[in-house]
């Protein structure tokens, strides 16, 4: 039936069917993943010294992106309803792999070698929590019952706890918030929500003394008061705000930051390249960069509003603030209002796993476009 | 597919969601706001103050150079340290034209065309804000007219740092060896942490081969700057730690000794304390200052050290390689009583020259006049007056394979593992090495050349001293090393390597004989025994530099001074309880007897001077 609707549209381009073109891609979520990719590559090259290794590394997982984005948009939404659980299970199976045999950096294992590649599991489950709870909770009444919440928790809880253990406590907070906000959007009762409020409140505490290393506490530490480690913790932080301060309205031009230049900021092409651009495009770069955020954003809550399915609503809709979530928790650490956790900024930052997750992730969306406009 | 019992209609369903996605959207909208909020505060609200933060105060770190370990001799004289000097270095960035710079640097003090060339070249790898070296060791007056005309010099600095300077200057060239400027091959191959505060490397000797424990920590330092570069205060530091302090076996006043003794001739010496193996001395002569090439030698000076021909750079001690001549007689005599190939009642008669079947040409005897040594010659006399025929004799009865075994146990043929960089092997030769090394059988003839160390054989001068040591101490195995302690601290005594098993009466025997070479008449090196206080055993020796028929007498008068005959000495004392020993060639110094004893006698007239007072700092 699917595939018959799919040969009557190739016949007859220009139709009165909306989507009618031979391939499912949402136009204006590709237009807005591009301009979001240029400006990547822009601050990439820029923030590595004006290399172009680390830039042309980005176009090929960005191509690889578009690619698996445009293979992902392809299949119809109840494809990934029914195999988001595989989806979830080899990300669960990657992550206890990366625990028994990842590669060591910095002092974590985040990485699994993959001989041409290495992969980042932790960034994998970013898209695979919100696609299995979207699934699991789509099939069941709405709002979920207290026991599929038990379940979806539990769910969820997986996956963190083991990217815990990496440690990686800023990506485990994270994807625990993807995965609620799924609930959430399923009209998780109020009553579930004051309880998991005052439940997280009483967690930090504990979570303060038995799950955060001393590192971690440091670095909230030295977000109340950078000034009291001038050169250790602090100096991210310091270094990171006099790049954005410095930058002004307008910027100190591209290539032109100093901060950024003379090798002041640290890990400049990653976490911090939201430091780059505000040096060098000031805030009007800031603002418009939230803007196209706002707009991809806006464009998946239209997306998941419009759904037919369940699923596809919560999907799109959890996509949506998971990705608001991704750039809050980026731009509040790199400007010192939060602590410095291992949070990239999405679609921007250099790093091969979350721009292909992220693509793939806005493939299943094109797809949940796709069943919204055939109905 | 739903569960029905809490069915919901899709439409509320819907309405939930999108009631939930407003909620939602609501918060992320405030969530916004802080953020701009936040951002508006930094960039607009105080935009001035992280401008001045990040456009006048740039906080730079800078390495900082650990002082490199100072290296001392045994009564703790000083044979390294460091001492200020003062270079004029450049930082692109900072000058408003680096052309018009240089051109008024150039009105203001001299800089050789050659300076600026190479600066052009090092700035070439240097980013804008590092600095790179113009002129080094500047003069007073320099520094001076450099300090005056500091304001409109932006982007040029006199910095003070730490180079190496040696008291000493030339008379441990070699042992210490020196430190100079790393060069591109060296830069590839050094880790660029530790020595980003430093560019100099140990080149040779001591130097090089403690480089590791002389380079010590590399510190380093946070300062801010202003937009001119200026420090304008330290935030932090970590400070550098030094490298260790070397103390070596090393004596100045032996070496001094020695070093005056040879420094006309191309000579060397190596002293060896028997107990411990230290090298008491080291000297090749002629010498350097090695202080020449701490700050970047210059070209005319290099060359001329280079190409003379007397070859001053070369460390003859470990690599001069020479027929150790008559020298060997000694251990080659105490292996033949092992052996039994010989004992002590055995005698030949010396007609002066020696003939084996099958060749027509006689080995002649070249420590005798024509007639040779006589009738029965003994090993006694045969080391004594140095009789050659005797041990033409005694090496075609042990074989040359027996004697290759025993003399590597002496260190013959093999590196003795000495801590400095650079030595030579020496060669030992074998029936297996001439086959190799040759392509050809080993004839009689070959052992008869090398039972008087003459023929393929060669040994280094400090292969000498160990042989000696290793004859001294009966046997136990004595390994040389420079190192005695660092920081301060005792290193442990080395693992002796094999003791060479030998009846303690056949070195009771050969020691005599040793001992008579100087205290006897008829010994070689009795002309050095006058006013002697001690007891010294040695051996003179005789290396050919040109064969000479064995008809013709050599005659120095009639043949060219660089090809005259190498003279060889080695030496232990005292005789009862051997303390040093030592091995020295003078190169065409002629005679063992004549030119190289008397220097062994003076090295260790020194050194029974310091055995006998009692030493500073010891109660």
């Amino acid at each position: 039936m699917q595939s018959s609707d799919f040969v009557r549209q190739l016949q007859t381009p220009g139709g009165n069917v909306k989507v009618s073109k031979g391939v499912n891609l949402d136009y204006m979520l590709v237009m807005i993943l591009l301009v979001l990719c240029v400006i990547s590559l822009l601050v990439i090259y820029s923030a590595t010294g004006q290399d172009t290794f680390y830039v042309k590394r980005q176009l090929i997982f960005m191509m690889a992106g578009f690619f698996i984005m445009s293979v992902f948009a392809q299949f119809p939404a109840r494809i990934w309803e029914r195999w988001a659980f595989v989806f979830y299970a080899g990300g669960v199976l990657s992550l206890a792999a990366v625990l028994l045999g990842g590669v060591e950096i910095n002092g974590a294992q985040r990485w699994l070698d993959l001989g041409f590649t290495r992969l980042q599991p932790s960034e994998l489950m970013k898209i695979c929590v919100p696609l299995m709870i979207s699934s699991y909770i789509a099939k069941q009444a709405i709002p979920p019952t207290f026991q599929h919440v038990v379940l979806a928790v539990v769910l969820i809880a997986l996956p963190v706890f083991l990217v815990m253990r990496q440690p990686d406590l800023g990506t485990a907070l994270l994807i625990s918030v993807s995965g609620f906000l799924v609930l959430f959007l399923a009209g998780l009762k109020r009553g579930y929500l004051i309880s998991a409020f005052v439940l997280a409140l009483a967690a930090l505490p504990s979570l303060w003394f038995f799950v955060m290393r001393d590192y971690q506490k440091q670095r909230v530490l030295t977000l109340l008061n950078p000034q009291d480690d001038k050169l250790g913790a602090g100096w991210n932080i310091i270094q990171s705000t006099t790049a954005i301060g410095s930058g002004g309205w307008y910027g100190k031009g591209w290539t032109h930051g100093t901060q950024s230049q003379l090798n002041f900021l640290p890990e400049s092409h990653t976490d911090f390249i939201i430091a780059v651009l505000a040096e060098e495009f000031g805030l009007v770069g800031v603002l418009t960069l939230c803007g196209i955020y706002f707009l991809l954003m806006g464009r998946c809550l239209f997306i998941g509003i419009n759904a037919p399915s369940m699923f596809g609503r919560l999907m799109a809709g959890s996509v949506a603030f998971t990705f608001f979530i991704f750039v809050f928790v980026n731009l509040s650490m790199v400007s010192g209002i939060l602590p410095v956790v291992g949070a990239p900024l999405p679609l921007v930052s250099y790093g091969g796993t979350a721009i292909v997750t992220l693509f793939a992730g806005f493939g299943i969306l094109m797809s949940v476009a796709a069943d919204s406009k055939q109905r | 597919m739903n569960d029905t019992s809490a069915f919901i209609d899709v439409s509320e369903q819907k309405n939930l969601f999108i009631s939930r996605v407003v909620i939602a959207s609501v918060i992320a909208t405030a969530m916004t706001l802080i953020i701009v909020a936040r951002y508006f505060d930094l960039q607009i609200s105080r935009h001035q103050d992280f401008v001045t933060h990040s456009d006048n105060n740039r906080v730079l770190m800078r390495p900082v150079s650990p002082p490199r370990g100072l290296i001392y001799d045994r009564n703790g004289q000083l044979l390294a340290d460091n001492q200020p000097t003062y270079n004029l270095t450049l930082v692109r960035e900072r000058s408003v034209d680096l052309e018009e710079l240089l051109t008024s640097l150039k009105q203001l003090i001299h800089i050789p065309e050659k300076n600026i060339v190479q600066f052009r070249e090092r700035q070439k790898r240097r980013k804008p804000y590092e600095s790179t070296a113009l002129k080094y060791n500047l003069t007073e007056e320099e520094r001076s007219i450099l300090a005056v005309n500091s304001y409109r010099l932006a982007g040029a600095e006199v910095s003070a740092r730490l180079a190496r300077h040696y008291p000493k200057a030339e008379l441990f060239a070699h042992a210490v060896g020196y430190v100079g400027r790393i060069n591109e091959a060296e830069s590839r191959v050094v880790d660029s942490v530790a020595y980003s505060g430093t560019d100099s490397i140990g080149k040779t000797g001591i130097e090089k081969y403690y480089e590791q424990n002389l380079l010590g920590n590399v510190g380093n330092e946070h300062v801010e700057t202003n937009a001119r570069g200026r420090v304008m205060r330290s935030l932090s530091k970590v400070d550098p730690e030094a490298g260790e302090s070397l103390t070596l076996h090393l004596d100045s006043h032996l070496q001094e000794a020695a070093h005056t003794a040879l420094k006309d001739y191309r000579a060397a010496l190596v002293a060896i304390e028997i107990k411990t193996g230290g090298i008491l001395a080291m000297v090749s002569t002629p010498v350097f200052d090695p202080n020449l090439f701490v700050a970047g030698i210059s070209q005319d000076n290099y060359s001329a050290l280079l190409h003379s021909k007397d070859r001053p750079l070369f460390n003859r001690a470990i690599r001069g390689q020479y027929p150790p001549g008559s020298t060997i007689k000694p251990i080659f005599g105490v292996i033949g009583l092992q052996e039994q190939s010989i004992s002590m009642d055995y005698r030949v008669d010396d007609p002066g020259f020696f003939t084996i079947e099958g060749v027509e040409r006689p080995w002649r005897d070249h420590n005798s006049k024509r007639g040779g040594h006589g009738k029965d010659v003994d090993l006694a006399r045969a080391i004594i007056e140095s009789c050659d025929v005797y041990f033409y004799t005694m090496g075609l009865e042990t074989g040359i394979d027996t004697l290759a075994d025993y003399s590597e146990l002496f260190g013959l043929g093999k590196i003795t593992g000495v801590d400095i960089p650079g030595e030579q092997a020496g060669i030992m030769p074998t029936k297996m090495w001439k086959q190799q090394a040759r392509g050809e059988p080993w004839f009689n003839g070959d052992t008869i050349n090398a039972s008087i160390g003459q023929g393929f054989m060669l040994a280094t001068p400090l292969q000498l001293a160990v042989m000696t040591a290793r004859l001294a101490a009966r046997g136990n195995a004595v390994q040389p090393r420079l190192i005695k302690a660092r920081n301060g601290v005792e290193e442990p005594p080395l693992t002796p390597a094999n003791a060479i098993d030998i009846e303690p009466h056949y070195w009771d025997y050969v020691h005599q004989a040793m001992q008579d070479v100087v205290h006897a008449p008829r010994g070689t090196a009795f002309g050095i025994r006058k006013g002697m206080t001690y007891t010294m055993a040695g051996k003179t020796g005789t290396a050919q530099v040109i064969s000479i028929n064995a008809d013709d007498e050599y005659d120095k008068t009639k043949i060219d001074q660089r090809q005259w005959d190498h003279a060889l000495f080695i030496a232990f004392a005292p005789v009862e309880d051997p303390q040093i020993a030592i091995g020295l060639i003078v190169e065409n110094g002629g005679h063992g007897s004549s030119t190289a004893a008397p220097v062994a006698r003076l090295v260790i007239d020194e050194y029974m001077k310091t055995q006998t007072k009692p030493k500073l700092g010891q109660r």
